[in-house]
């Protein structure tokens, strides 16, 4: 149509001069019918954990169908723990995201050129969790095998983790490692934590469960990382 | 194994973690420093091309989810994912959230009494094609009050969740429309700087308007990009 013209250009989103990172902004506290889908923090099943249905009408459950998973090789292993503030309050309005390597080590990435490491055909290894009204968070999954690191260096099974939630305007990332390895000792990236506070980024075995608090600010605070 | 090739940090468009203006982040952002780490494999891959067995299928039209069409202005939101040299990042997700018209969440915990919508739940996700275009439709989120300050009023506001190519790209953030007077006055907006918190406002575009259906809105994501050398110390084999 040649009659039609646009606006006055402005100085927003489609400005060249201003191109560059989309700035993060914060999932608020009201993401839980948006986000954490049906099977999302079961990473070996297709349970509603960490996905709160109890927060808003059963019609509106759109995320609610996950897709079937098979077997999965390997240990299965809980991953929990509660999220605090500088208070040392619970963080009941927080989400929790992993990122791991399947049992053999292999990252179901095709940036992930190891191609002699088999897939799980039912494993991708991404979670996504809400915090309860108690902050606690919870995954079904596998303990991650070992994984290259920088040089030629091996790095310790460990699950890579984002933490959102309201307050939090850029996403946290810290990393959970397991304290029986031996691989812990020699890990580089532990390795680059401060000493006294690299005991933040240690699960400990809790009856059945990985227990592994995220502590955002104070004393005892957890190692984020700048990735 | 191949030679890795890192992303890009931050660039000084993104926020600090703490932004005291917004209340919630003085007792939840941290004080210790962060530590600095290369990006291993870990950081340099993440779930991809692989949506549907993660998440299930797209769902593209907000309008649609329920019986009859949701109250409110029906607009279209259309536009790219690239990365930081304006590469189009194609086939990854971007789910999508918000308030009705009213400005209400469809949310237990959202007391404001603007009424809820039954047409209208607000979630979807769509995926980019290989020229990382993407559109959804959707209507027009209203203002709502919050806590935060006195007479405090959250601009409207369709907040945007992406994972990208690898767990270094993930980025959530909120996509504002161009006409709105309370962007200058949100301290979640201007947690961002000026002039990169007009990053995240869209324009109107006259072109992606359809005659007589819907309003149309442009918005493009840029998320982290990949260096142009791979690591000197990565040699794996
Ligand atoms: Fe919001």
């Amino acid at each position: 149509m040649t009659d039609q013209i646009n606006p006055a250009p402005r100085q927003d989103n489609q400005d060249p001069a201003l191109f560059g990172q989309t700035p993060s902004q914060t999932v608020g506290p009201f993401f839980h019918y948006g986000l954490p889908w049906k099977g999302g923090a079961d990473l070996v099943g297709q349970s509603d954990m960490g996905a709160r249905p109890e927060l808003f009408p059963e019609d509106h459950y759109v995320l609610n169908l996950a897709p079937p998973k098979g077997a999965v090789g390997g240990e299965t292993i809980t991953l929990e723990g509660v999220v605090y503030d500088a208070d040392g309050k619970p963080v009941s309005d927080a989400m929790i995201e992993i990122w791991q390597a399947n049992a053999a080590g292999r990252y179901a990435s095709p940036d992930d050129p190891r191609t002699d490491i088999p897939l799980d055909e039912s494993f991708i290894g991404f979670g996504r969790a809400s915090t309860s009204d108690e902050g606690l968070y919870r995954f079904r999954t596998v303990l991650p095998g070992v994984v290259p690191g920088p040089g030629n260096g091996l790095q310790a099974p460990h699950i890579a983790v984002g933490v959102f939630g309201r307050g939090l305007i850029k996403r946290l990332v810290t990393r959970v490692y397991f304290e029986d390895q031996a691989a812990n000792q020699t890990d580089p990236i532990l390795a680059l934590a401060p000493a006294e506070r690299r005991d933040t980024l240690i699960a400990r075995k809790v009856g059945d469960a990985w227990r592994f608090d995220i502590v955002l600010q104070g004393e005892r605070e957890t190692v984020f990382f700048d990735i | 194994m191949t030679d890795l090739i890192g992303f890009s940090r931050e660039d000084a468009g993104q926020p600090p973690s703490l932004a005291p203006a917004y209340g919630s982040t003085v007792s939840r952002s941290p004080r210790q420093p962060l530590v600095r780490i290369p990006q291993t494999l870990t950081e340099l891959t993440g779930p991809a091309g692989c949506w549907g067995n993660l998440m299930g299928a797209a769902l593209a039209d907000l309008t649609t989810q329920h019986k009859a069409m949701p109250q409110g202005q029906r607009i279209i939101v259309a536009g790219r994912v690239l990365d930081e040299q304006g590469r189009p990042v194609p086939n990854t997700v971007m789910e999508i959230w918000q308030a009705n018209a009213a400005g209400r969440y469809i949310h237990g915990k959202d007391q404001w009494d603007a009424p809820h919508d039954p047409n209208f739940t607000g979630a979807g996700r769509v995926i980019t094609d290989a020229e990382g275009r993407y559109q959804f439709v959707t209507v027009r989120p209203g203002a709502y009050p919050w806590g935060n300050h006195k007479n405090a009023w959250r601009p409207a506001h369709i907040h945007l969740s992406l994972l990208g190519p690898a767990f270094a790209t993930r980025l959530v953030t909120q996509m504002y429309f161009p006409d709105d007077p309370l962007i200058e006055i949100d301290p979640i907006a201007n947690a961002v700087p000026l002039p990169y918190r007009q990053r995240m406002v869209s324009r109107f575009d006259i072109e992606t308007t359809q005659p007589n259906w819907a309003l149309g809105y442009l918005f493009d994501v840029v998320l982290r990009g990949r260096e142009a050398t791979p690591f000197e110390d990565d040699h794996h084999d």
